[in-house]
Formats: C-alpha cells, structure tokens, sequence
C-alpha cells in the first residue's frame, strides 16, 4: 500500500529553471488588497513553515472571488504541498461553481520572491499564476507573481486594486 | 466495466483535449494500463522510472485518496468516478 507522503523520497530530476524575464512584465494578475493582505497575514501566521493557499474566481473573468487557506500537508519552513484531500475539495468547489484556479500562492520565510528551481519542477498548474509572498525584509513583506510553463519563468505584474 | 476518469489540463493533451474519459477495469492499475493502451503517452507522466506511481500525482476514487485505500490495487466498481490531479507543491532547493 502506498502510503508515503510526496516529500519522502528524492524528488525527481528535471529541468533547470530558466528565468525570462523582462524589466516590464507584460501581463499582470489584479489582487485586490484585501487578498493581498490575507496572503501576508497567511505568510506570518505559519512562520517559521511555508503557508499555501488557492485563489479563485469566475473563469472567463479572472477576477479573485475567494481566497482558500490551504493546509501545507508538509508542515516545513523548506516545502510546501497542499493536502490532497484539501485540494480535491477545493477543486471540486471551484469546478461546480464554474470558477477556475486563478492563483496559487505560498511564502518564502527567508529568500526572495521567486520561484527556486524545485517550484519550477514541480510547477504542474500552466494554466494557474504561481504567487509568492516574501517575508525576507521583515517589515516589508514582497508578493510578486509568474507563469511558470514547460520550466519557463514569466513574471506577471502583481497590480492591487480594491 | 467502465468508470469515469476526469483528467487534470496537463494530461487532457494526452487524450487528445478530453477532460474526461471512459476506461474499462477493475481496479486502478487495470485502468492505467487501459489508459496508457488508448492513449499512449499516460504512463510516462503517471509513473517514475521504476514504475512507481508519480508522487505528484493525486489519485482519487469516488473523492477518496487511493494512497489512503489500496494504492494500484484499489478496486473499482462500474461507474465510479477516478479524479486525477497534479500536486500544488514546491519548495527550497537546498534540501532535496
Ligand atoms: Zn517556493
């Protein structure tokens, strides 16, 4: 039976991140502030781990309607996984309400807003924005947010609205 | 005996666009090798090289984790539902 939880082996290999980025992002994922807010709270409450979490919204509009703390199965300053079982119920709720998954965010307690090469690796949602929330300067938390295709980087401007 | 497996985006290519097909067998591992025979290319994506089941792969029978029930070996019945879904992980590298 298997039972093991994701992280308990060596992960497998792949692709280096290869980073693309321009001094402009092209494209941009609007987060009103008061997401923004409860992913920076979500990021200070389960530090020292790495919080995650699920942003969604109506499909065609990609607008947040409602963010899902997730439960990081992991329980780890250095990985994140959202439990399985959460993320069916998520997914399932999004898919009845005809919502899509707009976003998927977790923190970095200690580096920067970026996606490390193990993100990119594991990066199986093309279609979702990954967003990172940065405690590294305390008083300043950072959230930036990327596309992350076929181990390709692309950074989104993260813009707040209200 | 066929059951309902909906595929997550990044294997309804594999099936040709579909977000959910219909596979004959009795238990998981009878569907995979079904899936894999109708449209090549999913066991690649579902198992590792050792033919073990991808760690990031979520598999559920009838909203029920099989990694809580039977693994492979999990049985089916005609008409339940198989849902497939990429784990939403990540993590440092400096601890692999
Ligand atoms: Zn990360």
């Amino acid at each position: 039976m298997e039972m093991s939880l994701p992280f308990s082996r060596p992960w497998p290999a792949g692709k280096t991140a290869v980073a693309e980025l321009k001094d402009r992002p092209e494209s941009s994922f609007p987060l009103a502030r008061r997401y923004a807010d409860k992913m920076i709270a979500h990021a200070r409450e389960e530090a020292p781990n790495e919080c995650c979490g699920i942003l969604a919204g109506p499909a065609n509009e990609g607008r947040v309607e409602k963010l899902y703390h997730g439960i990081n199965a992991e329980k780890s300053p250095v990985r994140y996984n959202i439990d399985p079982q959460q993320l069916l119920s998520i997914h399932e709720e999004t898919e009845a309400k005809g919502w899509a998954i707009l976003g998927i965010y977790h923190s970095h307690t200690h580096t920067e807003a970026f996606p490390s090469a193990t993100d990119v690796r594991l990066a199986f949602w093309p279609d979702s924005t990954y967003l990172i929330i940065s405690l590294k300067e305390q008083g300043e938390p950072v959230i930036r947010a990327f596309s992350i295709r076929d181990g390709r980087i692309e950074e989104k401007q993260v813009v707040i609205g209200e | 005996m066929a059951v309902e497996v909906r595929l997550p985006m990044i294997l309804q290519k594999v099936a040709g666009g579909a977000k959910t097909v219909k596979v004959e067998g009795k238990s998981i591992h009878e569907v995979f090798d079904n899936l894999e025979k109708n449209h090549h290319g999913f066991a690649s994506r579902l198992f590792d090289n050792e033919g073990n089941l991808n760690h990031f792969i979520m598999v559920y029978v009838n909203n029920e984790d099989i990694r809580l029930q039977r693994g492979m070996q999990t049985e089916l019945k005609d008409g339940d539902v198989i849902t497939l879904l990429p784990a939403m992980a990540g993590g440092e590298d400096c601890c692999r």
